[in-house]
């Protein structure tokens, strides 16, 4: 009886939770990849997939059935668990990171009081799918991409960490929740942080390889970088934890920036309506900018992405963190901590 | 047992496992691979033990960063394995003799043998109470009050090795084609270009 009461029902809850969330993120992700090619193609004048099912809607969908009936080839030079491996930390990072993001009032899996950390440190294990993929291929181009991946992400994270600090200055609280409180309680950090939202937004750009920063994945250089020799499933894996990534991360920038389920004025037709559909409306039009980004901005050269990572961004978030801290400290705004 | 105790043997058992790879493993690269397996289990221990900030700490610092650099540079190297390993049986009797030395020093702190007096009555600190400020808030208030000194020499020391390390490998090359930002930045068209009239069968006369 006790057993039932303390470990199987809270495991059944919580298996049930899970699902709940991650059944709805696995349909936005294969709806993603649709939007993507929709809003590309309109910025392009073109149709975009329209053949399967009305206006293309089934197009993820036959997407995933032809990746699922491929056949998974396993090169002869790699190294077989590491190689299989490394889709597998990709997808179940993308994943994981969703554990303590906040999408209403109380609707998180585990608030833990240090989810900001949690997904810093998630966000910095993503690059060993990447790089164990590369070396795992035991081929040229899929190394390249990786080595290129692993400095890029590596550089990103530095200044990604410093717009961290400036919001936490500003909440005094390193749970994820309580971040969108406070943000309640003043007003969207987009506001007086918004040099620090774009920089975020850039950075968090080159830790997903996206373009204009998808030095890593290269295709006139590199092939497909560090996807090369994956095929069927395990590509799938890694195109499926890209774009799970992508939805996580502009869900990061709108826990931290834009007020997560917050509605956008606090008055009567606005407040009515549930904090999870304001959550995805953000979430919406973040990923939106990302596309946007990738349809109108040529690829970086990898020493000009470099420069801008260290002598750019991080010296101004530097800059700011210690502006921040200064503001706070003379107009007294510090938060109460505890 | 408890769920706790369950989990705790299941990351100690990996630790301990993955660790005894990273020294037995044919291939280097499957050495760091078992090595960030073994950081990624500790921290699980510290999340175990309530100590969420440092688990996470763990994980972005070793992990994240310092493990990824590691492997990086293991793959770019061209290590010679079969040399590597004549030399394992000299430096076995060293490590081993660390070890030992460590585990002594662990004995003796946890076990607080000899050092207790009238005033320090325990040598490990206390856990932080239940309903008091979180680890984090914790931390930075000991770190950033009592210990404000060694943090900054810390933090100076870490510095003079990163400069150190810069100087080391800084080298001036003649004749190097690089990219100058401010300069592009500041080209006027004024200055670049210039819109000359031709006379038909003329030419630009030589001058440019």
């Amino acid at each position: 009886m006790t057993f039932v009461d303390l470990y199987l029902l809270p495991t059944l809850l919580t298996v049930g939770k899970i699902l709940l969330l991650v059944v709805p993120l696995l349909i936005g992700v294969a709806y993603l990849t649709y939007a993507e090619r929709k809003v590309i193609a309109g910025m392009q004048l073109r149709k975009g997939p329209n053949r399967v099912g009305p206006f293309g809607l089934l197009q993820p969908l036959a997407d995933g059935a032809k990746l699922f009936m491929k056949e998974t080839i396993i090169p002869s030079g790699a190294s077989p668990i590491v190689f299989l491996l490394a889709p597998i930390i990709t997808f179940s990072m993308a994943m994981i990171a969703w554990a303590v993001i906040p999408v209403s009032e109380g609707w998180v899996l585990a608030d833990i009081n240090v989810g900001i950390l949690y997904l810093f440190a998630v966000s910095s294990l993503e690059v060993y799918g990447v790089i164990m993929s590369g070396w795992a291929s035991n081929s040229r181009y899929p190394f390249l991409g990786a080595l290129r991946s692993a400095a890029q992400m590596v550089s990103y994270e530095v200044s990604i960490g410093f717009v961290l600090v400036t919001v936490l200055l500003c909440v005094g609280s390193l749970n994820l929740t309580d971040i969108v409180l406070a943000q309640g309680e003043n007003m969207w950090f987009v506001i007086p942080l918004f040099p620090m939202f774009i920089v975020f937004f850039i950075s968090a750009l080159a830790e997903l390889n996206r373009a204009p920063f998808d030095l890593p994945e290269g295709e006139a250089e590199l092939v497909g970088g560090y996807f090369t020799e994956y095929s069927a499933m395990t590509f799938a894996l890694f195109f499926l934890g890209e774009y799970a990534n992508m939805i996580m991360m502009s869900g990061f920038m709108t826990v931290l920036f834009l007020g997560g389920w917050l509605p956008i004025i606090d008055i009567a037709p606005f407040n009515m309506i549930p904090g999870v559909i304001w959550f995805l409306l953000k979430v919406c039009l973040l990923l939106f900018c990302m596309l946007w980004v990738r349809a109108t901005f040529p690829r970086f050269r990898y020493d000009q992405l470099m420069r801008l990572g260290w002598k750019v961004f991080l010296p101004f978030s530097l800059f700011y963190v210690v502006l921040v801290s200064g503001v706070l400290v003379y107009m007294d705004w510090l938060p109460e901590i505890g | 047992m408890t769920a706790p105790e369950f989990f705790f043997f299941i990351f100690a058992t990996i630790t301990v496992l993955s660790a005894v790879m990273v020294i037995s493993s044919r291939n280097p690269i499957h050495s760091v691979l078992f090595l960030i397996l073994a950081f990624l289990n500790s921290s699980g221990l510290f999340l175990i033990a309530g100590a969420e900030f440092l688990a996470l700490l763990l994980a972005i610092v070793y992990v994240g960063a310092v493990a990824v650099l590691f492997l990086f540079v293991v793959m770019m190297l061209n290590i010679n394995f079969a040399r590597l390993r004549e030399g394992m049986a000299k430096s076995i009797p060293i490590g081993a003799s660390v070890g030992a030395i460590l585990l002594v020093e662990l004995i003796l702190v946890l076990g607080a043998y000899g050092f207790r007096d009238a005033d320090h009555p325990v040598l490990i600190a206390q856990p932080i109470a239940e309903s008091g400020p979180t680890n984090t808030h914790a931390l930075g208030s000991i770190l950033y009050t009592e210990y404000v000194y060694l943090f900054q020499g810390a933090g100076m020391i870490l510095l003079v090795a990163m400069i150190g390390a810069i100087v080391l490998t800084l080298r001036q090359r003649e004749g190097v084609k690089k990219q100058s930002v401010p300069e592009q930045i500041a080209r006027r068209r004024e200055k670049t270009v210039e819109l000359v009239k031709i006379k038909p069968g003329q030419g630009m006369g030589g001058e440019v």
